[in-house]
């Protein structure tokens, strides 16, 4: 479903990423851990296309197509979607109209308005001056709308309180796994992610396939996620550094 | 009446006198008599295209949802109805006959020697609309006046007096327009507005003139103990020049005005729109906000506060953006405290559209056209209330079109 090769990226003029490869396969959700700075966001943000994030080296493939040089909204069209860990402010751009705009015609925008307990946000601009916990099921909210098959979260449950954690983590879960509610897009195999967490709180609530270890701008290993976000929690990520020395 | 001789004589002096700011122009090179009278005792004998033309400026030509109409076509008063009898609208010039205290508000805010402009405009005898609202009342609907170029190389003079009296609350949508064919002329407008105690002014002014237009308004606003003036100022369509700079006087304690300027410079235009308020009274309040755009010409936003008066608060806000290489935007904030108990503050910002933004609606799948159009339309958008739905769909098409040539 996607699949980076040899991936490289540039920020600012400096190598964050070097030749990343990893995939998904169609119907997986895989998991992406790594200490802060590592890269995690960078990658999800050239994956959806920001150009920002300048891709120097490798390519990538959705679908079997090769779409390292699509813009965003081509992207979207095909099928990615982002929740980004830190969105920009959007003065003058109300909740409502942009979800009038990007709503896929088979979603029931009142219903998941009320899901996510975003009805008072709809005529605000969008993130300004929202809390953390809010731009999260903003962008969840904004994200369901549009109703992607590739589900790119950038740590979805982070800095949201007990209560909403369920409440995201149970959206997310339906959104991944099923209950898909437009007609055709109902794919036998459910639709494909890929998450970064920190803290794996959101494993409680999807079943995630695959985990991989990002550190320094690369990928250190990969395998069960939940093996692996125990290793992390034991051991650090120290220890990734000194096993992927040891590996070579 | 013997202050009108002093009046004449200070105008004279003044007919030379180049304005402050903005291109200087030989006014003895424009007419000021109309090619063909335009005359609508009703409003059901304006043409077809006149009536697009004033919809375009939210004046609506049937005159349905607003309590009185009227309409200056070059320098003499085409059309004047009510609908409504809570409020007065007549002509300068009737009203000038009719009340004895005329003079109290006749060229008492602003100085008939501040330039040629108010010069020439005193010594035409300018007519143009007399709006009043008599104490305790309120209006339902607004009051529309559309000032229309109907001649060729006309210079139009229109010197404008509001009264809203104690109290009392009033609405006033103006239009300002070009008709087709006009191509040079020149249009002077003198405004002089009074907010008595407690009393409320909503006044908007959607200008649409065209690419060789040059337009000088001259707007002094009183506003007494506990008033609110809110002005919008809104030009999104192409004209040669613009030099206003509306100055408000805050003159009873509480006094608020907030002025909303939303505009574009089109090639070839430059806009020169300042907003000047005076802080003279304690606990006055007032909100400057201006959002241009440069799709090429060039756009200087002056804005001014001065703090006169204990307790008061200001902040002035100034958002450019460019939209194009050959645009400029020039943002001038001053803000100016004589006392040490007040509180201004300014915000400007000019560059051009965050690409973050333009990308975060374009992952959400929106083509960069309608991404840059959406976040125009929220720049411009300060939240102007009762236009007609005809002037909204052409401002919504005109945004478009910017979004468009911008990309
Ligand atoms: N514009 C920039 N200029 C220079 N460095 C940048 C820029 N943007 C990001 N970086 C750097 O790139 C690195 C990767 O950042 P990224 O946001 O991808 O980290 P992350 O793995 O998501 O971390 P976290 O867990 O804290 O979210 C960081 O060291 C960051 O400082
Ligand atoms: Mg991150």
């Amino acid at each position: 479903m996607l699949e980076l090769e040899n991936l490289s990226i540039e920020v600012g003029g400096k190598q964050i990423l070097t030749n990343i490869n990893l995939s998904v396969e169609s119907g997986y959700t895989n998991v992406l851990f790594g200490p802060n700075g590592a890269g995690k966001s960078a990658l999800l943000m050239s994956i959806m296309g920001f150009s920002g994030y300048k891709i120097t080296n490798g390519k990538i493939y959705f679908k079997g197509e090769d779409i390292t040089d699509l813009p965003l909204n081509e992207r979207a069209e095909r099928g990615l979607g982002i929740m980004g860990q830190r969105p920009p402010n959007m003065v003058g751009v109300k909740l409502k109209d942009l979800l009038e705009i990007t709503a896929e015609e088979c979603i029931d925008l009142d219903e998941l308005v009320e899901e996510l307990n975003m009805s008072s946000f709809l005529e605000r601009d969008i993130n300004v001056g929202f809390s953390g916990g809010e731009i999260k099921r903003s962008e969840l909210l904004q994200l369901a709308a549009q109703a992607p098959s590739f589900y790119l979260l950038d740590e979805p449950e982070s800095g949201v309180d007990l209560v909403n954690i369920s409440q995201i983590g149970m959206m997310i879960n339906k959104l991944l796994h099923g209950d898909i509610k437009c007609a055709g897009r109902r794919r036998k195999e459910g639709n494909s992610g890929l998450v970064i967490t920190h803290t794996g709180q959101i494993l409680d609530y999807i079943e995630a396939d695959k985990g991989y270890i990002l550190c320094n701008g690369q990928i250190m290993c990969s395998g069960n996620p939940r093996d692996l976000l125990n290793e992390i929690k034991t051991k650090g990520y120290q220890e990734c550094v000194t096993c992927k020395i040891r590996q070579s | 009446m013997q202050d009108q001789t002093e009046l004449r004589r200070k105008a004279l002096k003044a007919l030379e006198k180049k304005a402050a700011y903005g291109d200087d122009f030989e006014l003895k090179n424009y007419q000021v008599t109309s090619e063909h009278m335009s005359n609508y005792d009703s409003l059901e004998e304006i043409d077809d295209e006149t009536k697009q033309t004033l919809l375009n400026v939210g004046v609506i030509p049937s005159g349905k949802e607003r309590s009185g109409t009227l309409i200056m076509t070059d320098n003499s008063i085409s059309h004047s109805s009510l609908s409504e009898d809570s409020v007065e609208l007549t002509s300068t010039r009737k009203a000038r006959d009719k009340y004895k205290w005329f003079d109290d508000y006749f060229w008492k805010l602003v100085p008939v020697d501040k330039d040629k402009y108010t010069a020439k405009s005193y010594l035409e005898n300018a007519d143009g609309y007399f709006i009043r609202a008599p104490a305790n009342t309120k209006t339902s609907m607004p009051v529309q006046t559309c000032l229309m170029l109907g001649s060729k190389n006309i210079s139009q003079t229109v010197h404008n007096i509001v009264i809203v009296e104690e109290n009392a609350q009033l609405d006033i949508i103006t239009g300002c327009a070009t008709k087709k064919g006009v191509e040079k002329a020149i249009h002077l407008g003198i405004s002089e507005m009074y907010i008595k105690k407690g009393a409320t002014l909503n006044f908007t002014m959607i200008h649409n003139w065209s690419e060789q237009i040059d337009v000088r308004p001259r707007t002094v606003v009183h506003v007494e103990e506990g008033g609110t003036f809110i002005n919008n100022y809104i030009s999104l369509k192409p004209v040669k020049s613009i030099q206003t700079y509306p100055t408000v006087k805050l003159e009873g304690k509480g006094a608020f005005a907030r002025l909303n300027t939303v505009a574009v410079a089109h090639p070839g235009s430059e806009l020169d729109l300042g907003s000047k308020v005076l802080f003279n009274s304690p606990e006055t309040k007032a909100e400057l906000i201006s959002r241009t755009i440069t799709t090429g010409g060039k756009v200087i936003a002056r804005g001014e506060m001065i703090g006169n008066a204990i307790n008061s608060k200001g902040h002035l806000e100034c958002h450019g953006l460019v939209l194009n290489d050959e645009g400029v935007q020039r943002a001038i904030p001053i803000l100016e405290a004589n006392v040490q108990d007040i509180e201004l503050s300014h915000e400007a910002a000019v560059g051009k559209i965050a690409k973050e933004q333009v990308e975060y609606l374009m992952a959400r799948g929106l083509t960069e056209e309608q991404a840059v159009g959406m976040i125009i339309r929220g720049f411009l958008d300060v939240g102007i209330k009762g236009l007609p739905p005809e002037l909204e769909a052409d401002i919504n098409d005109t945004i478009k079109k910017i979004g468009e040539s911008s990309i």
